[in-house]
């Protein structure tokens, strides 16, 4: 990079009106788009031979994904829901991503922050309903925050591999959540399903106003916002991106790089635990066993896909809760396994880390490799 | 089977027979692993492989009626995802422990795909040799029916053990895994040693999963795993990368995974799935205990993205 040559103002002087700097500056950031969605449109194709493989039409399938997530207002809807607690999935992922930590276990912060919500939500039953929704909110968070806080925390005081720490703790986590939602915070009266006592209907979580979309999607977007300024914006987002670029450099440099581990994993797990909370407030009305349906680890797909970018998670867990929500109709209408889902997220799950190997290999999106003109050789 | 009551001592006597009967996936999953570990990548995928060696096992079994065709078949499955982890690997930037992630979604994903139509039909099992004959406690003789896998697994261990140290390939893939440059300075290619390296780990994951699905539980539902092939890897850790530690510590998380269930056959059913936890926290106590951050651990292969 000591190259002064290719910094943007010389190169306006260089060749004039900046036509070319506008095209180097596309060329760059064009890498980010075209390679994930090269990726994406290389799994469907592989996906499309695996169906045509056991025998079913490619085309009716994604036909079928299409009207199932995003063909009418109703499907865009359910889209929107599912996408809802992915964004917070996600997040728990990419956050800790950026420090160069892979955590997988999202699914455990998910499950006890939807158990701690639910108890706060029971016992402090007559409450007025702000201040229990906000506790609620609270607790789910603070709830998931400990628990992926303490899988940073052993990753840099203990050395303990994350990734599978992480694991660990969310089958812990769910083990908790039976004993407790079959124990102590058993409904006597859940018999077929065993769950806590269900929420007041005032402590609910309701729908966007001509949505039928629960206020979910909202918390969720903001907080893509709110974690892309923490990373992009801030001193701390500065330091953790030194940090996950090379923990060495980061601490001959002064970083505290024990308390930002710990700070953002906690804020990733408290991400995942409002997400629990949600789910219990909004969708289930009370912690049972359906918590643990997955999203911890689609978003995981969703976190990757996204390049660990929370502005990127947007619109890929929308797209991945749409594909989700298709499940059902792909299932009844083509008489495939629900699975099917499952099969093409692993497949672009597979490409999409496939294709990191390609950035940086090609000529097109890197401007210093261009043919220059001739009075300019060598000076690269 | 008639019960007859000996009390406590059935607790001790169940553990056992339980860390036999549960240890065995653990032990095939292990060994594996270490074997892709030494040679310095990190397989994250083996429990999708589980998974997956459970499906085809069973699947194969049912339409066959041998339960060896389904073995074999769970170990070939086993081989290509392996092979298919090794050699995506071993482009530049890609990452091992992520394509592991990945693959454990994706091999979950195919089996369950493919396995649907295999939850009802019933397979045969695979032989068990009764060593408890010798008494008349049922107990007894149910907690030393040893199946075959067991015995095969126990060997195993022993002669990787033997194989590492003695052996010019044990030989070869230790140097790939401690130093990718020392194995190019002596002609060998690290992508060609760890390919293969991971797809006899993942052949063995494979025979794992066909001992979930072919003996015990012996049969084939889409719960069938609960995480034992990520457990194993961080069995793999704290075994040291050494074999004979690998069966030692599969069956010591047998033990803690059938604590639960003995503790219920005699009755106690409180905090049931506290018990179910217990593998899961030994794992992660042992974890703890076991690394340090201020200093690599004692065998560590050192390409191994894990450790660094």
């Amino acid at each position: 990079m000591a190259d002064t040559v290719s910094s943007p103002d010389v190169r306006t002087i260089l060749d004039a009106g900046g036509y070319r700097a506008a095209l180097e500056w596309t060329a760059r950031r064009a890498e980010a788009f075209v390679i994930p969605l090269a990726a994406l449109v290389v799994g469907m194709v592989l996906f499309s031979l695996f169906i045509l493989a056991v025998g079913k039409s490619p085309v009716q399938l994604y036909e079928t994904m299409w009207r199932g997530g995003f063909g009418s207002w109703f499907s865009i809807q359910n889209s929107l829901s599912r996408g809802a607690p992915l964004l917070l999935a996600a997040l728990c992922v990419a956050l800790p991503a950026r420090l160069g930590l892979v955590v997988i276990g999202g699914e455990g912060a998910i499950v006890l922050g939807g158990v701690a919500a639910a108890a706060i939500g029971v016992a402090l039953n007559g409450a007025p309903s702000f201040l229990v929704i906000l506790l609620m909110g609270v607790g789910g968070a603070a709830a998931g925050g400990i628990w992926i806080g303490v899988v940073g925390a052993l990753r840099h005081y203990r050395a303990v591999n994350e990734t599978i720490s992480s694991l660990l703790m969310a089958y812990i986590a769910i083990a908790l959540m039976n004993h407790l939602v079959e124990g102590p915070l058993r409904d006597p009266a859940s018999l077929n399903k065993p769950s806590t006592q269900p929420l007041a209907d005032i402590y609910r979580i309701g729908n966007i106003p001509g949505m039928e979309v629960h206020w979910g999607l909202v918390v969720g977007i903001l907080a893509c916002v709110l974690s892309w300024l923490l990373i992009e914006k801030t001193r701390w987002g500065f330091a953790a991106r030194i940090a996950g670029g090379n923990v060495r450099a980061a601490q001959v440099q002064g970083l505290a790089v024990g308390p930002l581990i710990v700070g953002f994993t906690a804020l990733a797990g408290g991400f995942a635990g409002l997400a629990g909370m949600i789910e219990v407030a909004a969708v289930q009305g009370s912690a049972n066993g359906s918590l643990a349906a997955g999203y911890g680890y689609t978003g995981i797909l969703v976190a990757f896909l996204a390049r660990h970018n929370p502005l990127a998670i947007i619109p890929v867990a929308i797209l991945l809760g749409g594909i989700d929500a298709s499940g059902g109709l792909i299932q009844r209408r083509m008489d495939l396994p629900d699975a099917t889902v499952l099969v093409l997220q692993g497949m672009l799950f597979i490409v999409i880390l496939f294709s990191e190997t390609f950035y940086g290999r090609f000529k097109l999106f890197n401007p210093d490799l261009w043919q220059r003109p001739h009075f300019l050789k060598g000076n690269v | 089977m008639e019960t007859t009551d000996i009390g406590l001592w059935g607790v001790p006597l169940a553990m056992l027979g339980g860390a036999i009967r549960v240890s065995t996936p653990f032990i095939f999953v292990s060994l594996g692993e270490a074997i892709t570990e030494r040679s310095g990548r990190i397989n994250l995928g083996l429990e999708g492989t589980l998974v997956f060696g459970a499906m085809s096992a069973y699947a194969v079994a049912v339409m066959t009626g041998s339960p060896w065709l389904g073995l074999l078949a769970a170990a070939l499955a086993g081989l290509c995802f392996g092979l298919f982890h090794g050699w995506i690997c071993k482009f530049p930037k890609v990452n091992d422990i992520a394509i592991g992630i990945a693959l454990m979604l994706f091999g979950t994903g195919l089996a369950f795909f493919f396995g649907k139509p295999f939850i009802q039909p019933s397979a045969p099992d695979l032989p068990a040799i009764p060593f408890g004959n010798w008494s008349d406690i049922p107990q007894v003789q149910a907690a030393l029916n040893v199946n075959v896998l067991f015995l095969i697994g126990a060997a195993l261990a022993v002669f990787l053990w033997w194989a590492f140290r003695n052996t010019r390939v044990g030989l070869i893939v230790r140097v790939v895994g401690d130093s990718a440059d020392a194995a190019r300075a002596m002609g060998l290619n690290p992508n060609t040693v760890r390919l293969l390296a991971t797809g006899v780990g993942g052949a063995l994951a494979g025979i794992g999963g066909a001992y979930l699905s072919l003996y015990y539980p012996g049969s084939w539902t889409e719960r069938i795993s609960s995480g034992q092939g990520l457990m194993a890897v961080a069995l793999v850790i704290f075994a040291r990368w050494n074999p004979l530690g690998c069966f030692a510590a599969a069956l010591l998380f047998g033990g803690a995974g059938a604590l639960g269930p003995a503790l219920q056959s005699v009755g106690v059913t409180q905090g049931y799935y506290l018990f179910y936890a217990a593998p899961y926290i030994l794992t992660l106590i042992i974890m703890i205990a076991t690394s340090s951050p201020s200093r690599t651990l004692a065998g560590a292969p050192g390409e191994l993205s894990i450790t660094k």
